[in-house]
């Protein structure tokens, strides 16, 4: 026997008498409590994890990971008006953040306009306010946009924003080449967890589409759409299920363009993903090394694309959410610490840390520059992007890997089975499976099973009082006399007939960008544009049984 | 006349954030109480005239948008035009500042649980009261 077998042997026979109790990932996922080679010393065989930018893309998308390119650091911000956003935009800038990432508030998510009666608590409120393209420019003047990349979370009205979008660069003389960014635009991930739906999912697809083909054509780096685990994360699913039901969307969407009779590689770069980045830190690691191979073999051998680029799994991510806690706010400084860690062990491209009060309101100028610092300091001064990959051949993270891929696979075939995700949704089984995944965690932190610090062990009766974010509460009146003004400007015939032109593309099959941003252009309202799409569309109906 | 507790879980406005409303609503029903659920974006007078045709005993509304102060005060009147302002009882949930709890509760809201109020202690609460009796 060799002296690796007697090492085994002897801490098996002590594991034996001291058994380690049971433990296993948020997702459920058994792990033992070590991972070595098994007999004889030999290692597992690794020679399917590949090198990093090579195909299936597990250790990683780029050959030297993070020492050519650092990861974006890409804050969600945005609040009141045009100018209090373009007011942070610049500071936010000027701390070193690298990328922009524009928070709407919900009456633009939803197709109001500022003046509307039906909206006017919600003004401003949990992002900017835009009503047309005079905001847009607003928002953006004096900003780098041929530089900066730009990113909205918009899904509803998302080719609404992204006609008025191209209208700024357009204004700006931004190269089409140039313009850089990325809007969410993805409707079916709304229906489930986000709420910001608007038009059944036929048309609310086709709208996607649509903006995918324009941009593909007039905007070849801006991506067209952001696939977005995120919310069902944070509604309450768990890990493998943020994933599976992220590329269950992503096969729906990459479908319905080869249905239109796109090719899959003319259009695989308009699409990246987004997630959030939980607490369970080698089981984050391995979700995204196991979604980034997954997602390599769906494009190359489910839907044949050819061009390395299009098997690619672009990601960005969001650390803190539901993972942070309103009792001793502080800890959520650490908690999205260690999130950012597993994100960048994981690959990421873009990262957005929650600032400590999120669980209470809108970020401070201080708590979100701690935020962006908490990235700075993880770059600059740990080391850890020195190395692509660092984790990969552990034996724990590449076990973890490859039964997370099993885990994931196996949902994505379960979908397929219900016909797919756009049914499966509108059917309300996936909302159904999160909200009691959701009661199962909330149970489990009840009972002390799941701890969280300061929450269920170790609370305090007394909690300190944070300085928070106080809205301005005349933002809706300046939005409204701003969006007054505008009306008062514009060309009223020009509206009209762009508006016409609209409505006459919408109750056909064509492209819909092309008069989206002739009312863009025209000075349109969001709250116009999509009253004529409203009419021609119809409303989705939501399962509301829980 | 007694019988099950009857609670209309509403999410007012166009916030789509419904993970707690949902998991407090399957945590009711476990408890015994019948629960109704609005799905999303109602308006305030929808979900008012829906606690007066369902006779519920409690509205409790979720709000995550920082839009809670308006559109409770706007519930409260809703309710008062049906009448109903005195049979139901009206909590609110949700992401709400601390110093905004008393100014709820001065909205004439019997409850406010903001986000990490414990499961139980949201039940226990439910589980305290009493169904009205029909009129």
């Amino acid at each position: 026997m060799s002296a690796w077998d007697e090492q085994r042997r002897a801490w098996e026979a002590e594991l034996a008498r001291r058994p380690a109790p049971p433990a296993s990932t948020s997702s459920g996922i058994s792990v033992d409590p070590l991972y070595a080679p098994g007999a004889a010393g030999e290692g597992r065989d690794l020679s399917g994890i590949g090198f990093p930018g090579q195909y299936p893309y597990t250790r990683g998308l780029h050959p030297s990971g993070y020492r050519g390119k650092l990861w974006t650091f890409r804050q969600y911000a945005g609040f009141g008006t045009a100018e209090d956003a373009n007011a942070r935009y610049r500071f936010l800038l000027e701390q070193g953040q690298t990328g922009l990432s524009v928070a709407l508030d919900l009456p633009t998510q939803m197709g109001f306009d500022s003046d509307d009666p039906r909206v006017e608590e919600e003004v401003g409120r949990v992002g900017v306010a835009i009503d047309t393209l005079d905001d847009m420019e607003v928002i953006f003047a004096g900003l780098p946009l041929d530089r900066v990349s730009t990113s909205f979370t918009i899904n509803g009205t998302a080719a609404i924003l992204l006609a008025m979008y191209l209208a700024v660069c357009e204004k700006q003389r931004v190269p089409s080449g140039k313009i850089n960014g990325t809007i969410q635009n993805d409707i079916l991930k709304e229906y489930v967890a986000r709420g910001t739906w608007i038009y059944p999912a036929a048309p609310s697809i086709r709208l996607i589409v649509d903006t995918i083909e324009h941009c593909a054509a007039h905007a070849p780096n801006f991506n067209a759409l952001s696939v977005a685990g995120a919310h069902f994360r944070d509604a309450g699913c768990n890990a493998v299920q943020e994933m599976g039901y992220t590329l269950a969307d992503a096969v729906a969407y990459v479908q319905a363009c080869v249905d239109r009779g796109m090719n899959v590689d003319a259009i695989a770069r308009q699409i990246s993903f987004f997630f959030y980045t939980h607490m369970d830190f080698f089981e984050e690691v391995a979700k995204y090394r196991a979604g980034r191979r997954l997602w390599a073999k769906i494009m190359r051998e489910r839907f044949g694309a050819k061009d390395p680029r299009s098997w690619m799994f672009r990601f960005g991510c969001v650390c803190g959410g539901s993972t942070l806690t309103a009792q001793q706010p502080m800890n959520n400084v650490v908690r999205v610490s260690y999130e950012l860690l597993a994100a960048v062990l994981g690959g990421v491209q873009s990262v957005f840390t929650a600032a400590y009060d999120e669980a209470f309101a809108l970020p401070t100028e201080a708590t979100a520059e701690l935020s962006l610092r908490t990235q700075q300091v993880l770059a600059y001064e740990t080391g850890v992007p020195a190395v692509a990959d660092p984790l990969g051949g552990s034996w724990y993270v590449e076990d973890l890997t490859d039964r997370m891929e099993a885990a994931i696979a196996a949902l994505l075939e379960r979908i397929d089975g219900m016909g797919g995700m756009v049914r499966a949704v509108e059917q309300g089984v996936i909302q159904r499976e999160i909200a009691q995944e959701a009661f199962r965690q909330q149970k489990r932190i009840e009972s002390g099973e799941k701890v969280i610090v300061g929450v269920n062990r170790f609370a305090k009766p007394e909690e300190p009082q944070l300085a928070l974010y106080e809205p301005d509460p005349r933002i809706r009146e300046r939005q409204v006399a701003r969006l007054a003004e505008v009306k008062r400007r514009r060309d009223g015939a020009a509206v009209r007939q762009a508006l016409d032109g609209l409505r006459a593309t919408a109750r056909g099959t064509g492209n819909l960008m092309p008069p989206l941003l002739a009312c863009a252009r025209a000075y349109c309202t969001v709250g116009e544009m999509n009253g004529v799409l409203v009419d021609v569309f119809g409303r989705f109906q939501e399962p509301t049984s829980v | 006349m007694g019988g099950r507790l009857r609670v209309l879980i509403a999410k007012p406005g166009l916030d789509g954030h419904d993970r707690g409303a949902k998991v407090v609503a399957l945590a009711l029903r476990d408890a015994g109480v019948e629960v109704i659920y609005t799905g999303l974006h109602q308006q305030v007078d929808r979900i008012a005239a829906v606690a007066l045709a369902e006779s519920v005993d409690v509205v409790a509304l979720s709000i995550l948008s920082g839009a809670h102060l308006s559109l409770t005060r706007k519930l409260v009147a809703s309710l008062d035009a049906l009448g109903i302002r005195g049979e139901v009882k009206v909590v609110v949930g949700g992401a709400i500042p601390p110093p905004d709890v008393a100014r709820l509760l001065e909205l004439g809201v019997a409850r406010v649980f903001p986000t990490g109020t414990p499961l139980g202690e949201i039940v226990k609460w439910f589980g305290a009261l009493e169904r009205r009796s029909a009129a």
